[in-house]
C-alpha cells in the first residue's frame, strides 16, 4: 500500500507515517546537501520557505533546466545541521539514503518530521518524477551538486525509514548486523 | 596517429558506462531481488526499473556519475600523451553531451571545475602491450557515496594476524561498517600486500572483473567465493534495509609486500558497478564491459 503526500505537509499527517510505509509525493521538493545546510544554519535564512517543506538530500544532473538524473545522496554528512534546519525552518520529511543519527532522529520526534529513503543509484527513475525545475539557488557559489534545485514532482516515491515516533529502520538493521560476532 | 580520431568513441564509452549497465551486473540484481521480500524487494524493483529506463532513454543510471578512472593497453609505440589529451578532451565533451555531474572540486578553493577535469583526475594507468595489439580503453565511474565507504587495514592488528583469515576479518568489518551507505549490494574489491598506493590500486582495478570470475589462485579464489557467502549471511540488504542481498561479488588481488608491511585495502563499489571497455581493432571499434 502506498500513502500519497502533498506537499506542504501537515504535522498530524507526518504523525501518522511509520518505518516500512512507502510513500508519493507530489508537489514541491527542494535539494539540499553538505554546502546547502551548512549555509542555512550560518546565516538562518533558507532561500525558499521550508514550512512544511519536503528536504532532498540530492545533487542532479541537470541539462538546459531539465533533470536528467536525481537519485538521493549520503544523508550521513549532513549529520550536524540536520536537526537545526528542522527546527528553523519547520521541515516536515526530509528524503536521502543510508539514514540518519540520533540527534536527527530526535528532532524527527520533537518537532513532527519523517526521515524518507529514495533508492540509492535510482537516479534515472527518480528524475523521471521530476516534472520541472521551479528555480535554483545558490548554483554559482555552490557549483551544481550543491545547489538548492527547486523541483515540482509527481508521485515521487520512498521508503520511511526512520519515523516521527523514534524509530529507525537504519538502527535496528544495524544493532542487529554489528552485534553479531565475526 | 589513432589517438588523434578517438575522442568521438571516449565520449561514446563514457556513455555506455553510465547509461548502461554490465549485464552480468543487471543479471546479478535480477537473481538477487527474486531472493528479498518486503521493504528490501520493493527496493530492488526500483533498481531494476532504473536500468531499464536509464538503457532505453540513454540517462545516467546515477546521477553522481562518478569519477572517471581509465586503465589503458597501450601497443608499443603509440603517443601517451596523445591518447591522455583524447581522454581529457573527451572528458569535457561526455560532461556536456552525456551530460555528467561535473564532480572535480579543488580541495583548496572549494570550486568545482565544472567540466571533470582536475589534478590528477582522470585518472589514466597505462600499460604497454606488443606493437600489434590493439589499443583498449576500460571505464570505471566511481560513484562518491560508495568511495567513501572503503577502508585500509593496517595487519597485525585486532582484526587478526597477516594471513588469510586476517584479511577475511578485515573485508567482514568493512562491510559492517558500511551499512547501507555504499548503496548495496555492492561489489567489493580486496588486495592485501604494500606499499599502500600499490595496494590501492589493485583493489580498485578488480572492479573490471566480471562478477562470474574468479581468481585462478585456488587461495585467494576460495577466499572470494567464502567472502561472498559470509557477507551475505549478515543481513544488512539492499540499501541497508536488512534482507539476503549485501553483496553481488567480491573479488581479491595479492601484490607483494615489504617484510614489514601487511596493508589490506577494501573498496567498495555500489550496485551500478559502471565499468565499460573499447578496443581498436584493425575492422572496427568495438565495445564492451
Amino acid at each position: 500500500m502506498v500513502t500519497k503526500l502533498n506537499t506542504p505537509l501537515k504535522e498530524e499527517d507526518v504523525r501518522k507515517l511509520a518505518i516500512g510505509d512507502v510513500v508519493e509525493i507530489t508537489g514541491t521538493i527542494v535539494t539540499a546537501r553538505d554546502a546547502a545546510h551548512k549555509f542555512m544554519v550560518e546565516t538562518g535564512k533558507a532561500p525558499v520557505d521550508l514550512n512544511g517543506g519536503v528536504i532532498y538530500h540530492c545533487g542532479p544532473i541537470v541539462k538546459d533546466m531539465a533533470v536528467v538524473s536525481a537519485g538521493p545522496t549520503t544523508s550521513s554528512r549532513i549529520e550536524a545541521y540536520q536537526d537545526k534546519v528542522v527546527e528553523q525552518f519547520g521541515v516536515r520529511a526530509i528524503i536521502g539514503k543510508g539514514g540518519m543519527g540520533e540527534k536527527t532522529l530526535s528532532a524527527l520526534k520533537r518537532f513532527g518530521c519523517v526521515y524518507l529513503s529514495a533508492v540509492g543509484g535510482a537516479g534515472a527513475l527518480l528524475a523521471k518524477r521530476v516534472e520541472k525545475i521551479e528555480a535554483v539557488y545558490m548554483l554559482e557559489e555552490f557549483g551544481a551538486p550543491e545547489a538548492f534545485w527547486v523541483f515540482k514532482v509527481k508521485d515521487f516515491p520512498a521508503i520511511v525509514t526512520m519515523d516521527s515516533h523514534g524509530r529507525s529502520l537504519h538502527k535496528i538493521v544495524e544493532e542487529k548486523t554489528l552485534a553479531q560476532q565475526l | 596517429m589513432v589517438a588523434m580520431g578517438i575522442v568521438a568513441d571516449i565520449v561514446e564509452l563514457y556513455r555506455r558506462a553510465a547509461c548502461d549497465l554490465p549485464p552480468d551486473v543487471a543479471e546479478s540484481l535480477l537473481r538477487a531481488e527474486r531472493e528479498e521480500e518486503g521493504t528490501a524487494k520493493a527496493c530492488m524493483g526500483m533498481i531494476l526499473e532504473n536500468i531499464k529506463i536509464a538503457r532505453e532513454e540513454r540517462r545516467p543510471i546515477c546521477q553522481d556519475t562518478g569519477t572517471p578512472i581509465f586503465w589503458v593497453e597501450r601497443p608499443e609505440g603509440m603517443s601517451e600523451r596523445a591518447i591522455t589529451d583524447a581522454i581529457i578532451g573527451a572528458t569535457k565533451k561526455a560532461t556536456e553531451e552525456v551530460p555528467l555531474r561535473p564532480n572535480s572540486v579543488n580541495p583548496v578553493t572549494g570550486k568545482n571545475s565544472k567540466n571533470n577535469i582536475g589534478e590528477g583526475v582522470p585518472l589514466i594507468t597505462f600499460t604497454e602491450v606488443g606493437k600489434d595489439m590493439p589499443l583498449k580503453i576500460s571505464l570505471l565511474l566511481k560513484g562518491g557515496g560508495s568511495e567513501n565507504v572503503g577502508l585500509t587495514y593496517k595487519l597485525p592488528s585486532d582484526f587478526g594476524e597477516r594471513d588469510i583469515e586476517g584479511v577475511k576479518r578485515c573485508v567482514i568489518n568493512a562491510v559492517r561498517r558500511a551499512q547501507g551507505n555504499g548503496c548495496p549490494p555492492g561489489i567489493v574489491g580486496v588486495a592485501f600486500g604494500s606499499p599502500k598506493a600499490l595496494v590501492a590500486n589493485a583493489a580498485l582495478k578488480q572492479f573490471l572483473r566480471r562478477l562470474d570470475d574468479r581468481n585462478p589462485d585456488p587461495v585467494l579464489g576460495n577466499l572470494e567465493s567464502d567472502l561472498e557467502k559470509e557477507l551475505n549471511l549478515i543481513g544488512i540488504g539492499p540499501m541497508g534495509f536488512g534482507g539476503k542481498s549485501t553483496v553481488l561479488g567480491v573479488k581479491v588481488a595479492a601484490v607483494s609486500r615489504h617484510p614489514a608491511s601487511f596493508f589490506v585495502e577494501v573498496a567498495y563499489n555500489c550496485w551500478a558497478l559502471r565499468r565499460a571497455t573499447v578496443t581498436f581493432t584493425e575492422s572496427g571499434v568495438v565495445y564492451g564491459y
